[in-house]
């Protein structure tokens, strides 16, 4: 078994942490539909989008990796970060590490995350970080596409059979307690804004709304009004569901160290 | 003059994934510098979590090495973002003989938010060139190909989509 690593959790990494993690786990997510999604068209798109997600974790990784190294003896890599780390010490928005449940569930969360993810690759395509900014400049491409994927699919889904529409209604209610999170406001996110590292999620929100509700009109959904709840995610304190998908995640890493195929 | 040999070398280098192309066709060797007695080769991958990216960086190697012209190094740079724009027209031309319809342009205005339920792109059949083709999957056998079918001579096609 290998011991878990510790971080120093500076401002800059927790920022990146946010956004690589919420990539990792969503990817993770979906690339739980291989080999089950309705049909093998999605299944295929389902996991050539948890790819995309995948890819653009390695990079935002391996970018925090270096900035958590800077000044001291180590730097930790990709997957030291991905698959080392305690349960609290991941900062995934909690949405994304909700079990994946049915297609309904898995397109509106593609939709809700993947428009924030595409905003955020959007504006950080001008970071002061050189490599974030060449990072966002190529991940901004592939979220339109998932963007795209998703839309399509919930409008779809909500103009289709009574059941499908049933389905939609149902992952709308369940899901949209988890949204208000992903704009809340931070002294983390107030540095990454002076630092001109990236923006503040709360910055993101009415660009959201609006691409939403483009989707949401289309479909003829309403979004359900803010709960009171608050999810805390990106603080690391996390739902129950992210504890189990870790443990299945990080043990081939854990019982053969640096294992390799 | 090894540099120019370099070059020719990968011309024939195909891409793992659509051997059709040679990594030149595709557009993603961005420079190749003498290094020493060898090379230094710099690429630029095409998507953030293309499984084939590993696999080029070693047949560039091998490619270059037994050409002679090594010892050859291999670096990735991101930015800018590599786009189809830069697959050759030979290339675009090898993809449609190989049965995948090439990308057009990437608009201008990608920048802009993108338009929901774009429903109509118009992409040739590569079999027979029909326009009346429809999309039945955004994503294909590849993150970069969508999967369409020709109304027309019917025949189901993968279409290299612009990025």
């Amino acid at each position: 078994m290998t011991a878990s690593i510790s971080l120093n959790f500076t401002p800059q990494v927790e920022y990146l942490l946010r956004i690589a993690d919420t990539c990792l786990i969503l990817g993770q997510r979906l690339g739980e539909w291989c080999g089950h999604a309705p049909v093998l068209e999605e299944d295929i798109a389902l996991t050539n989008v948890a790819l995309d997600l995948i890819g653009q974790t390695r990079a935002l990784l391996t970018r925090a990796g270096q900035i958590e190294g800077q000044g001291r003896d180590r730097t930790l890599d990709e997957d030291q970060l991905a698959f080392l780390r305690d349960e609290r010490d991941y900062r995934n928005l909690t949405m994304a590490e909700l079990p994946r449940g049915d297609f309904a569930f898995t397109v509106l969360r593609n939709l809700v995350l993947g428009t924030w993810l595409k905003l955020h690759w959007d504006r950080l395509q001008q970071s002061s970080d050189a490599e974030l900014a060449a990072i966002a400049g190529k991940a901004v491409k592939e979220a339109r596409y998932h963007q795209q994927h998703a839309a399509d699919w919930l409008v779809r889904l909500a103009d289709g059979t009574d059941e499908s529409r049933r389905r939609v209604e149902k992952a709308l209610a369940e899901l949209w307690r988890f949204v208000p999170e992903m704009f809340a406001a931070d002294a983390i996110d107030d540095a990454a804004v002076a630092s001109g590292l990236g923006p503040a999620r709360s910055a993101l929100r009415e660009a959201w709304q609006a691409e939403i509700a483009a989707v949401f009109d289309a479909a003829r959904l309403a979004a359900p009004a803010e709960a009171a709840f608050r999810s805390t995610g990106t603080l690391g304190v996390h739902s129950e569901h992210l504890g189990r998908m870790l443990a299945e995640m990080q043990f081939l890493q854990r019982s053969f160290p640096g294992g390799a195929w | 003059m090894n540099v120019q040999a370099a070059w020719a070398v990968l011309d024939l280098v195909p891409d793992p994934e659509v051997p059709a192309l040679s990594l030149r066709d595709l557009g993603i060797v961005r420079d190749v510098r003498a290094e020493g007695s060898g090379l230094q080769v710099v690429l630029t991958p095409t998507y953030s979590g293309c499984p084939a990216t590993e696999v080029i960086e070693r047949s560039v190697i091998d490619a270059l090495d037994g050409a002679g012209l090594g010892p050859t190094r291999v670096t990735m740079q991101r930015a800018p973002a590599w786009t189809t724009d830069w697959i050759s027209e030979a290339g675009k031309r090898k993809l449609r003989e190989y049965g995948i319809a090439p990308p057009g342009p990437v608009a201008a205005g990608q920048g802009a938010p993108i338009r929901i339920l774009r429903r109509t792109e118009a992409v040739a059949c590569p079999r027979c060139g029909s326009a009346r083709t429809e999309r039945l999957s955004a994503f294909g056998s590849t993150a970069c190909k969508a999967l369409h079918r020709c109304l027309d001579c019917r025949e189901p096609f993968e279409h290299f989509k612009p990025i």
